[in-house]
C-alpha cells in the first residue's frame, strides 16, 4: 500500500504498516499490557496514574507518568474534583476513534482540518443507586457525532468513521463482553 | 503402489486438476473419500442453489451446454454436473478411499489411506475449504434445553423443533437458512457480524456478471492490498433461486427476521450480543456502494450504459435503535442456535509442516511451502474467481504448468534405475 501523498495528518502510518508485518511475523511481541494505578483520596475522589506497560516483549514505560483526577458533582453529594469515570470512558471511546480516523485518513490519503467528536452516554442512574433492578448500571445508549473537515468525499468520510470504529479498542471494549477479574491482594 | 501425482479430491477443483494432468499425459491418480462431488452429495442443505450463474461453471475442457446459462443449479443438478465431468474427463478417480495422512519421502510423498500407502512425487490437495464447521469456543455454554446444528448438519427446516431459532452469522448460509426457517413458521433472530451485501442484479445483469466483465474476478492475490483479508471475507450475500430475488438484511427484516448484533460470548445462560450492529451495516452498504460506483464508472467508460438499465443505489440496511444486547438462553425464546459462523478445510491428515501460525496452509497462489505440494479450491487462491467452481480451470491450468516444470526438474536428476536422488527434492 502506498503511503508516499502529500497528506499530512501527523500519523506515521508507514511505521504502523511495518509494525503490523513484524508482529503478524512474531506475535509474541504484540502481546501488550496496560496498566493503571488508582489510590483514593477522599469520598468519591480518586487519582489514577499510568507509567509503565508490557509490551514487544519488555517493560515499557510513558514519556511521563499522566494523572486521571476522578470525582463525582455536587449534586451527588461530592466536591467534583474531576471527571466522573463514566465521562473518562467516553473520553477514552473519543480519544479511540480519533485515532483511528486520522490514521485510516492518513492510510487513505484524505487531509484533515478538523475533527471533532460529540459523546452522549445516556443512563438511568435508578440502576447504579440500585432503585431499579430493571435498570442497569451502564450505558444504555452511547451515541457519538463526528464534524469532520476534510478533502473528502461524504461517502468516503462515513467510511472513515465506520473503518475507525471497526478497528478500534475501546469501541471493541465497550461494545462487547470483557471477563472481568477483580481480587483483593 | 506408485503414481506420478496424487490429487486429494474430487470435487470440483480434483477434477479440473486431473484433466489439465490428462492432457499432459501426467500419471495421476484422485483419491476421493466418498464418491464424486461427495461433499455436494453429504454436506448440503436441500435447498441450496449456487450463488453462481450456470454459465460460470468452465473447467478445462467442459462447461455449461444448457439452455438456461443465467440459472443457478440445484444440487442435483450440480452433482450431476461434476458426475458428468468425471466421466466426460475419464477422471482415473479411486472412490471411497480416505486419506489417512501424508508424509514427505525421498521419492516425495507417502500418502496413506484405508485402502493402502502410495508413493507419488507431487501431492495436490484439492479436498476443498468446507470440511468443518467453525463454531466459536463459546458455544460450550449454551445450556443444554437449547438444539444446536451447523450448516453441515442442516437439511430443511423441518429437522429444527417448533420455537424461536437464532441463526448465528449473516453471509449466504446464514442468510437463506434465516429466511427458509422463518418462512418455516419457526421465528427467527439473526445475529449480524460482518457481512458483505451485494444485490443479486443490479441495472438488470447478474452482479457475477458485473464482477466478471468488470475484471474483479481477475483481481490476482499477489497485486491485493490486503490478501490475508480478502481470503477470509464473509461470502456475498447471494442466494440462487428462478427470481433472481435479492436477499439482503432488509429482505429478511420485511418478513420478520430480528437483526441482533455479533454473538460475542454466554454469561451464566445468557447469550451477549455486541452493540456494533449498526456499524456493522453502514461498513456492508458503504462497500456495496463503492461496488455498484465501479460497476457504474465501467459501464459509462465501455459504452455499456444504453445496454443496462439506470444506475440505482438501494435503501440502507434499516437497523433497530437499540436492538436487545442479551437473550436468556434458558428462557425457552430459543429453542436452536444455528452456526453459520463459516467453514475451514481439515488438514488434519497432513503431516507435513507447511501451516503458519494459526495452523493456515501456507501457500504461494497455491503451490504449498514443500516441494511438489499443491492446493486448489481456496477462497482467493490465485484470485477473486478461485473461490468459485469457474475459478478452478484457470488454477488448475497454471498450477499444472508449474507441477510438469517441477516434475522435469526432478527428471534431469534421476539415476538410471529410476528412482529419484533424494537431494532433488
Amino acid at each position: 500500500m502506498t503511503t508516499t501523498n502529500s497528506v499530512n495528518n501527523g500519523v506515521n502510518t508507514q511505521a504502523l504498516l511495518d509494525a503490523r508485518d513484524a508482529l503478524s511475523a512474531s506475535p509474541a511481541g504484540a502481546q501488550f499490557t496496560w496498566r493503571a494505578t488508582c489510590t483514593w483520596i477522599h469520598g468519591t475522589h480518586s487519582r489514577s496514574t499510568v507509567k509503565g506497560f508490557y509490551g514487544l516483549g519488555t517493560e515499557q514505560q510513558h514519556k511521563t507518568e499522566f494523572t486521571f483526577e476522578a470525582d463525582h458533582p455536587e449534586i451527588f453529594a461530592s466536591e467534583d474534583h474531576g471527571a466522573t469515570p463514566v465521562e473518562l470512558v467516553l473520553s477514552g471511546l473519543a480519544s479511540c476513534l480519533m485515532a483511528g480516523v486520522a490514521s485510516v485518513a492518513q492510510l487513505r490519503g484524505i487531509q484533515l482540518r478538523s475533527v471533532t467528536a460529540k459523546l452522549e452516554g445516556d443512563m438511568d442512574i435508578l440502576g447504579v443507586l440500585g432503585a431499579d433492578t430493571d435498570a442497569r448500571n451502564g450505558f444504555n445508549n452511547i451515541k457519538v457525532t463526528f464534524d469532520i473537515d476534510a478533502d473528502a468525499k461524504p461517502e468516503e468520510i462515513r467510511a472513515l468513521v465506520a473503518q475507525s470504529q471497526k478497528r478500534s479498542a475501546v469501541y471493541d471494549i465497550i461494545t462487547n463482553p470483557t471477563n472481568v477479574t477483580v481480587e483483593v491482594a | 503402489m506408485r503414481t506420478t501425482v496424487i490429487i486429494i479430491g474430487a470435487g470440483h477443483a480434483g477434477l479440473a486438476m486431473s484433466r489439465c494432468l490428462t492432457d499432459r499425459a501426467i500419471d495421476h491418480v484422485v483419491l476421493e473419500r466418498g464418491e464424486v462431488a461427495h461433499s455436494w452429495k453429504t454436506e448440503r442443505w436441500d435447498s441450496l442453489q449456487l450463488l453462481t450463474p450456470n454459465w460460470m461453471s468452465r473447467l478445462p475442457g467442459y462447461g455449461y451446454e444448457g439452455d438456461d446459462p443465467d440459472g443457478y443449479r440445484t444440487m442435483p443438478e450440480t452433482i450431476a454436473f461434476l458426475e458428468r465431468y468425471a466421466a466426460v474427463s475419464a477422471a482415473p478417480v479411486q472412490t471411497h478411499t480416505t486419506v489417512t495422512s501424508v508424509c514427505r519421502a525421498d521419492h516425495g510423498y507417502t500418502v496413506s489411506t484405508d485402502q493402502g500407502d502410495w508413493s507419488c512425487r507431487a501431492v495436490v490437495l484439492a479436498s476443498g475449504a468446507c470440511n468443518l464447521a467453525s463454531v466459536p469456543a463459546f458455544a460450550q455454554g449454551v445450556p443444554s434445553t437449547v438444539a444446536m446444528l451447523t450448516t453441515m448438519d442442516y437439511r430443511h427446516p423441518n429437522q429444527l423443533e417448533e420455537g424461536g431459532v437464532l441463526v448465528v452469522g449473516a453471509s449466504a448460509s446464514g442468510v437463506q437458512i434465516a429466511d427458509e426457517v422463518h418462512r418455516s413458521g419457526r421465528p427467527v433472530t439473526l445475529s449480524v457480524g460482518e457481512h458483505v451485501r451485494v444485490p443479486r442484479v443490479y441495472r438488470g445483469r447478474d452482479i457475477q456478471w458485473w464482477m466478471e466483465v468488470t475484471g474483479l474476478f481477475d483481481e490476482r492475490y499477489d497485486e491485493m492490498e490486503n490478501l490475508a483479508r480478502a481470503r477470509r471475507l464473509p461470502s456475498m450475500q447471494l442466494t440462487g433461486s428462478v427470481a433472481r430475488r435479492t436477499l439482503d438484511l432488509n429482505a429478511l427484516t420485511d418478513i420478520g427476521v430480528k437483526l441482533i448484533g455479533r454473538f460475542a460470548g454466554i454469561h451464566d445462560g445468557r447469550a451477549q450480543f455486541a452493540g456494533s450492529l449498526r456499524n456493522m451495516c453502514t461498513l456492508a452498504d458503504l462497500k456495496m456502494d463503492r461496488l455498484l460506483d465501479k460497476i457504474d464508472a465501467w459501464a459509462t467508460s465501455n459504452g455499456f450504459d444504453r445496454a443496462v438499465g439506470l444506475p440505482h443505489r438501494f435503501e440502507p440496511t434499516r437497523v433497530d435503535v437499540s436492538p436487545p444486547l442479551g437473550i436468556d438462553l434458558q428462557s425457552g425464546a430459543i429453542r436452536t442456535i444455528l452456526w453459520a459462523t463459516g467453514y475451514r478445510p481439515d488438514y488434519s491428515w497432513l503431516d507435513v509442516p507447511v501451516f503458519d501460525l494459526r495452523g493456515r496452509l501456507r501457500h504461494e497462489g497455491g503451490v504449498v511451502a514443500s516441494p511438489g505440494m499443491y492446493a486448489l479450491g481456496l477462497p482467493v487462491l490465485r484470485c477473486r474467481r478461485s473461490t468459485f467452481i469457474d475459478g478452478a480451470g484457470n488454477d488448475a491450468r497454471d498450477l499444472s504448468a508449474h507441477l510438469a516444470s517441477y516434475l522435469d526438474r526432478g527428471n534431469s536428476t534421476y539415476r538410471r534405475d529410476g528412482y529419484e536422488l533424494a537431494t532433488s527434492r
